[in-house]
This record gives structure tokens, sequence and C-alpha cells, in this order.
């Protein structure tokens, strides 16, 4: 079961909400849809500057993997305050650990609102039946 | 979906598998640029079931393709093989394909994605011509087997040293593990050397599993569609859909070996608007190397300056070059090896640089 700690978005993304930040990155079925579980698939990743304004669901950055492009998208607004820039030239570490050590950005939430947000359970049934 | 007599044998060994062309096929078994290595350093096996396989009899067979194909079929010698395209009257092609000589038939072997178009298209101009197309695709499937290691593996699994002595782009009828009158060819789609063997779809799994037996000491391994297109692209070699298609004329392409505009093979098909553009060509599909992270993609513009010169049709991580390739179209007095332009990747800029196709060539190392 992935974490429950936090909410996700149809596209693969995941937010954790901390008081008033929110972590954002992508889920393991992102990971393996870009990268087959082969870390060294993942090439590139686009983050955005800080202080950069992100509307709800705006696509802030890419992912690169060998044979794709995906968007990244915030699931609610706010402003970026830090980006992990250990992952940039380090992007084994999304793949590694895509729920911890793989987060991408952190914003100052403009937006709580999550009742548009997937739970846990709401987006593995929602894998569930992609398959 | 469509599915090759392999489909199971692709699933259990854990390949990724995608929709391609109507056909389910594996797109990767493992890591894409470990098996891109695989195949440069000791050999690869691959699953062409989806590909169309045509059977073109009659008196009127050679005459009708030479109506319809741009290369001069009435030249190539009986147990040759050429590379050849279908065009419309505008000099666009409909499919690229090989086609194989044979002793009252020619043998043509074309994409997936254009099967059902090509046999339209034919259909559309057998009028006049006394010529029997037979569909073989459902009853016959083919594998390929390329790489360095090739030669030696097909040598213990073929009788009589029929498969030593093939030369390039030739074919020949063989027995191949213990079939007999197997077709064989020594042709490919990945600048190695190699081999693709034809066979009824029953016999499919028993030819696949004997390679794969026969290769283990190799090191040989299955491989997947999205190494293969790795593999062409690092050979310099086109791909339907990408470096031509509807819009993009094998003349710009390069592709003028395979042209003829010899009056022995008469009018066909597309001469009229390949002759013009052959005395005017505007543009020149060209490759490039980049330094960058980012990925050559289909469709992303190719800039000089701020003026957006061309578009790029393929791209690809390359372990054999160690870097990021392409190929893209570009205006002729741009075309040169050296050049140096940027891509534009939804409004960000990476340099590249053009060079000469292939980026990679088993001979010329």
């Amino acid at each position: 079961m992935r974490p429950d700690d936090r909410f996700y978005l149809p596209s693969h993304e995941w937010i954790k909400i901390n008081g008033d930040t929110g972590i954002i990155g992508i889920t393991d079925f992102a990971v393996e849809e870009l990268s087959s579980g082969n870390e060294g698939d993942l090439v590139y990743c686009d983050l955005p500057e800080t202080g950069r304004q992100l509307e709800d669901g705006e696509t802030f950055g890419e992912i690169e993997s060998v044979k794709a492009v995906a968007d990244l998208n915030t699931p609610l607004a706010g402003e970026v305050i830090e980006v992990n820039a250990a992952i940039e030239e380090h992007l084994e570490i999304v793949a590694e650990d895509p729920w911890e050590r793989g987060w991408m950005v952190k914003i100052k939430l403009g937006n709580k609102d999550t009742s548009k947000l997937l739970d846990a359970a709401a987006y593995e049934d929602l894998l569930a039946k992609q398959n | 979906m469509k599915e090759t007599p392999l489909h199971d044998l692709h699933q259990s060994a854990g390949a990724k598998m995608v929709e391609f062309g109507g056909w389910h096929m594996p797109v990767q078994y493992g890591p894409i640029l470990e098996e891109v290595r695989c195949v440069r350093e000791r050999a690869g096996l691959f699953d062409l079931g989806h590909m169309g396989r045509l059977s073109v009899r009659g008196a009127d067979a050679v005459r009708y393709l030479d109506r319809i194909a741009t290369n001069h079929v009435g030249r190539i010698p009986q147990g040759s093989i050429r590379y050849t395209l279908f065009c419309r009257e505008d000099g666009n092609p409909i499919d690229d394909l090989l086609a194989y000589r044979g002793e009252d038939e020619v043998y043509l072997v074309v994409n997936a994605s254009n099967t059902d178009a090509v046999l339209a298209w034919m259909e559309e101009q057998r009028a006049g011509f006394e010529v029997e197309i037979d569909d073989r695709t459902p009853r016959e499937t083919m594998v390929a087997l390329q790489g360095p290691a090739a030669l030696d593996v097909m040598n213990t699994v073929t009788e009589g040293g029929e498969v030593e002595g093939l030369g390039y782009y030739k074919f020949t009828f063989a027995t191949i593990c213990g079939r007999p009158d197997t077709r064989v060819s020594r042709t490919g789609y990945t600048g190695e050397n190699g081999f693709e063997i034809y066979f009824p779809n029953e016999e499919a799994e028993s030819i696949w599993s004997a390679l794969l037996e026969a290769g283990a000491g190799a090191g040989v391994r299955p491989i997947g569609l999205a190494a293969r297109d790795t593999l062409r692209l690092e050979a310099g070699m086109p791909l339907y859909g990408h470096e031509i298609d509807e819009h993009h004329n094998p003349i710009e392409a390069d592709l003028g070996f395979a042209i003829s505009f010899a009056e022995e093979k008469g009018d066909w098909i597309g001469r009229e608007a390949l002759d013009r553009v052959r005395k005017d060509p505007r543009r020149k599909l060209v490759g490039f190397t980049t330094a960058g992270k980012r990925v050559p993609r289909q469709g992303y513009d190719l800039f000089r300056g701020d003026q957006a010169v061309g578009e790029v049709c393929s791209g690809a991580v390359s372990p054999t070059l160690d870097t990021n390739i392409g190929t893209g179209y570009v205006p002729i007095d741009l075309a040169g090896p050296g050049t140096a332009l940027e891509m534009d990747i939804r409004g960000k800029r990476q340099a590249v640089e053009l060079c000469q196709l292939p980026f990679y060539s088993r001979t010329r190392k």
C-alpha cells in the first residue's frame, strides 16, 4: 500500500502537507512508467526556480528518461520555496526512493483544499483500473 | 491488438509490452541501453512478426512492381534483396520496404504500421497486370539475429554451411534449426552483421528457443523495440513516420540509392515528382549530436539564432557514441557537418551540432 500520509494526482504526482508547506514528488508508478525499473534510464529533470508561483495543477517542470518525457504537475497552488538540488545530478535517487529522498519541490501552500485530490486508497483504485 | 506467435514467450520473459503498429510487442526486457550494448558487443534476437510479409507472383510481377516501387526491380539479381519505397504521385512514400527477388516470386517485407495501406495501394494499382498478391503475414513470421556473434550462432543451427558464404543483402533457403527450406537473408536494421529468418507461425517458439539456446554461450539476449529504434538510428537508417512519411520524400531523406530514373525501368508512380525534387532539393536530412542531457525527440524545432529552420525526426540516448543523437531536416545551405544549431524543448534551448550519417558504421571504425 502506498503512503497514506499524502495526496495524489491521476498524473502520478504526490503532495505531503506539513503545516503551510507542501512537499511534491512523483510515485513509484511514474518512475516505473518512465524507466521500467532501470535507474539508469532517468536522464534529466527540469525543476522550477524558487519564488515561482504555481496554480493548482500547473506544470512546473519535466522529467525525462531514455524513452519519454513527462510533465511534472503541482497538486496544489503555492510558491516554490525549495528545490531538491541533490537529485539533479543523481536522478537514480528518484528511482530508488521516490517517496522520501526523491522529493522534488517544496511549496508554501496557497491552497490547502485537498478535496479534489486522491487519497492513497483512491490512487490505488486508479492504478488497479489502469491495469 | 494482434499478437505474434512469440507473444507469450515475451511475457514469460518479463518483457514490457506495448502496442505498435496494431501489434502487442516487447518494447524492452531490461534496461534499453544494455540491450543496445548487447547487440553491438555480442548479439541480440528480435521478434519481427509484426512486419508485413507479402508474396507477389505472376507473369507481370516484376513489371508491376517496377511501376509502383522506386528502385529498378527488373535489375535485382535473383537471390538478391533491395531496399525500396512505394510512393504516391506526389513523390511522398506510402512505405519503405525490402524486395527479395526469387525464382518466380518477389517477396516483400513492409512496416507493420503500413501493411494495410500497402496492400490497399497494391490492389489499387494492379489493374492491367497479371499478378497474384499473397499476404503471408498472418501465417508466417520472422526473427532477426544481429551482432558480431550472429554468424557463429547461425552456423551452429544451420546445416551444411549454407549461411557462411551468404552475401550481404542476399537470401537463400537452408535447413535452420532442423527445418529444411527455410528462407534466411543477410539483412538487418541495426548496422551489425546479422540474419533474418522466416518460417511458419507453428515453428516460431521452437526456432526462437533454439536460437537463444545456441546463442547462450555467446551472451545472446532477446531485444525489444526501444533498443531496435536506437540501433537503427545509430546506423543512420530511416524509420517510416519519422525520417520519411507523407510529407517527407526519399530524395531529401538521402535515399537516392533506392530510386531509379533509368529509361529501362519505365515510368513509375512518383517519378516525375521525385525528378523535380532531385533537380531542386530544398531541405536535407541530417544527423546531429548534442552534448546536453535532454534527448532529441520528434517534433522539437531546430533553431539558428531566432529563426526556426527545421524539425527533429528522431532522437535517442546513444550508448555506442556516449552522447545523445538525433536526425532532422534543415535547409540545404545549413546542412553541412559541424553546423551549430539549437533544438527547442518547450521554449528551452540545447545546442546541437550537425554531423554525417550514419553515426555508427561497423565497417568504418
